[in-house]
């Protein structure tokens, strides 16, 4: 029997998640839990919601059968659920969409969010855009360099990027910043969390709003092959498209689910973004999760070549997954990345994102044990044209050796 | 005479801690409370006594002691600055708590621990009070643990001496503010501004107003407290609650070594006793 999955009390996922925020947030945080409620309650909004994932982000979005890399892996069937294909080429759009019509519902006119690769944020700038919103996105340092193109995309969507220098400059730095700012303006501005992190009720609306991408996924499998998959495989940074495919099946023992974390330059090494490779507890931007730490209960700063993975914690309800035994968390490298990246871009003239690299890398590993009667589907999080750069600098040395 | 009357009889009932105790002390003679903060290990671990020392000597109410984390997400500039020097210097819960063993015979000031409650559930929670306990420690202020959460830390405290102090913020509503006055001990910190911590020129309008009402719920002192930096806001602050605690202006003082910045930062009314 799978055990009850359904919150055991406000917020908490087994003895994960929580609200850990200063008392300012509190009450913008029970103002959202109130609003976010109602709104699901009130059919109009589900009707609004469906017709901007139709219309305006392109859904539903298809199950593709990679039947090249099929053939190539030799194992289970393969299947791809193209997020890449969404408006803005990730799945963050699913849930900018649905919190910025939740901020309408509010009366909220500004919007604050917070970006590691640049997706979320161009997401957030994207719907701001189309519902006149103000929006403030902050970025760390490092990342505003590694996605310049992304930077510009936000602004030129009209949105202001602020750069963190504190901290390593990464995603954890720009989430304490984004919190800052929101601390400061709580009563005008919303909150757009881009993963299934931070205090509740974000992780639960932050799922809710993904899991369009594993109900969708059901259904076509279910009308393409009569049947559930076998096992799915998502990466997993804060854990936003994983837990939106995951959720939809939880309930369903004969699916195997499979998360995968950044290894970074190796687990060894110190230098990973594997939350579940050191089950170590702790309090992070509100929730209590596995988290990077050192004795101190200092956060450690997260490695990986792929931006969006990079995020010392993991959500609360895949620590809950993760303790039960419903999913099975492992980790890829930087290099497996890479190998994952350029294998789907020769079989199946799709370039991954770097994070959906690491789902390929580890579902390839899978698939090959599996038998040829079997499914296996990739949750393709998204495309991998921000990356290209990135890619090119790791790779230039063996590919141009001139 | 009935609310005084309830007044009385809820104040007998209720656990009175050290920390609330040497506050009223203060009020009672007719003066307000002055609570500084400084960063722990900003300057140096030998720093922590120096400064404990010259506050106490200034006859300040309570010292709060600030313990850096990585990922300070309450604190401004100012506190982040100090906190990421204090990192460098090797700072962290277990060597400042060490640190203060040793001198804790010359400290009479009441203490508060001002820290993010991961480095103290690092710690770990039971060991940490223990600790808190030998030292001396008087109060507890935890940013991120809101009224909700903080059964894990109340539970532990119950028959200790420690105070957890609870925070108001303006944006709290009236059954909040009843509720955290409720489960609040040593006194109310009352966040005088939506934001994090840091130098103001100005506050709101209801400032006045939101003070009035909380010293009207709460049974124990209301201190105010968030971006409180000169002598005037001491002052104009300080006549609306029991007392202020002054943040940013003392660790910049502290940094750039001038000390003149904080005598002047003192009530007036402040005489050492």
């Amino acid at each position: 029997m799978v055990k009850e999955l359904s919150e055991q009390k406000a917020g908490r996922y087994g003895k994960f998640g929580g609200q850990f925020v200063p008392e300012t947030l509190m009450t913008a945080l029970n103002e959202l839990e109130t609003a976010y409620d109602e709104a699901t309650k009130d059919p109009s909004f589900h009707e609004e919601l469906q017709y901007y994932l139709k219309d305006y982000v392109g859904r539903e979005n298809p199950l593709y059968y990679a039947e090249r890399l099929t053939k190539k892996i030799g194992g289970a069937k393969i299947y791809l659920k193209r997020e890449d294909l969404n408006h803005t080429g990730a799945h963050k759009i699913n849930n900018a969409l649905g919190q910025a019509l939740l901020a309408l519902r509010m009366g909220k006119k500004k919007i604050v969010a917070e970006t590691g690769a640049g997706q979320h944020g161009v997401a957030t700038a994207t719907v701001c855009a189309l519902f006149d919103l103000e929006c403030v996105i902050f970025m760390g340092k490092e990342d505003v360099r590694r996605q310049a193109l992304n930077v510009f995309r936000m602004e030129l969507l009209g949105a202001t990027v602020v750069s963190v220098d504190q901290g390593g400059g990464t995603l954890k730095d720009a989430v304490n910043e984004a919190l800052r700012y929101w601390v400061t303006n709580v009563e005008d501005t919303h909150y757009i969390l881009g993963s299934a992190l931070g205090p509740h009720p974000f992780p639960r609306i932050v799922r809710d709003f993904q899991r369009v991408i594993g109900d969708e996924t059901r259904k076509q499998i279910l009308e393409k092959e009569g049947r559930l998959p076998n096992a799915i495989v998502a990466c997993v940074g804060g854990g936003s498209n994983a837990i939106g495919m995951f959720h939809p099946f939880v309930n369903d023992e004969s699916v195997k689910l499979y998360g995968v974390e950044a290894a970074g330059s190796g687990i060894q090494t110190g230098l990973h973004a594997a939350a579940f490779a050191e089950l170590k507890e702790g309090v992070l931007h509100g929730a209590y999760m596995y988290l990077l730490q050192d004795d101190n209960g200092f956060i450690q700063e997260a490695h990986s070549i792929s931006a969006g993975l990079d995020y010392p914690g993991v959500g609360p309800e895949h620590c809950y997954l993760h303790d039960i035994g419903r999913v099975k968390y492992s980790s890829v490298t930087d290099d497996e990345a890479l190998e994952g990246l350029k294998l789907l871009s020769r079989t199946e003239g799709i370039i991954p994102a770097l994070e959906s690299a690491h789902a390929i890398y580890r579902a390839a590993e899978i698939a090959k044990e599996m038998k040829p009667d079997e499914i296996l589907v990739i949750c393709l999080s998204g495309r991998g044209d921000k990356d290209v750069e990135t890619v090119r600098a790791a790779m230039g040395a063996e590919n141009h050796d001139n | 005479m009935l609310k005084q009357f309830e007044q009385q009889w809820g104040q007998k009932i209720m656990t009175t801690k050290p920390l609330q105790v040497a506050i009223e002390k203060k009020i009672k003679a007719g003066q307000k409370a002055f609570i500084p903060y400084i960063m722990a290990g900003d300057g140096g671990l030998k720093a922590i006594r120096k400064q404990i020392l010259f506050l106490q000597n200034e006859g300040v109410t309570a010292i709060e002691l600030g313990i850096p984390f990585t990922d300070p997400v309450a604190d401004g500039p100012v506190i982040q600055e100090a906190g990421s020097r204090a990192l460098k210097e090797g700072a962290n819960l277990k060597v400042i708590l060490n640190e203060m063993a040793q001198f804790k015979e010359d400290i009479q000031v009441p203490l508060i621990i001002m820290s993010y409650l991961n480095p103290i559930l690092a710690y770990g929670i039971e060991k940490f009070v223990a600790k808190c306990e030998e030292v001396g420690i008087a109060g507890l202020i935890i940013p991120d643990l809101p009224v909700e959460e903080s059964e894990m830390i109340r539970s532990k405290l119950i028959t200790s001496p420690v105070a957890l102090v609870q925070l108001v913020s303006l944006t709290s509503p009236q059954n909040r503010i009843e509720k955290i006055a409720k489960a609040a001990e040593g006194f109310i910190y009352a966040v005088t501004v939506n934001g994090i911590t840091g130098v103001r020129n100005e506050f709101g309008k209801s400032l006045d107003e939101h003070l009035h009402n909380l010293k009207e719920i709460s049974n124990i002192p209301v201190l105010a407290g968030f971006g409180i930096s000169t002598p005037e806001q001491v002052e104009k602050i300080g006549a609306m609650a029991d007392g202020v605690i002054v943040g940013s202006a003392i660790v910049k003082a502290f940094h750039e070594g001038n000390e003149s910045a904080i005598k002047a930062l003192l009530p007036k009314v402040v005489v050492n006793d």
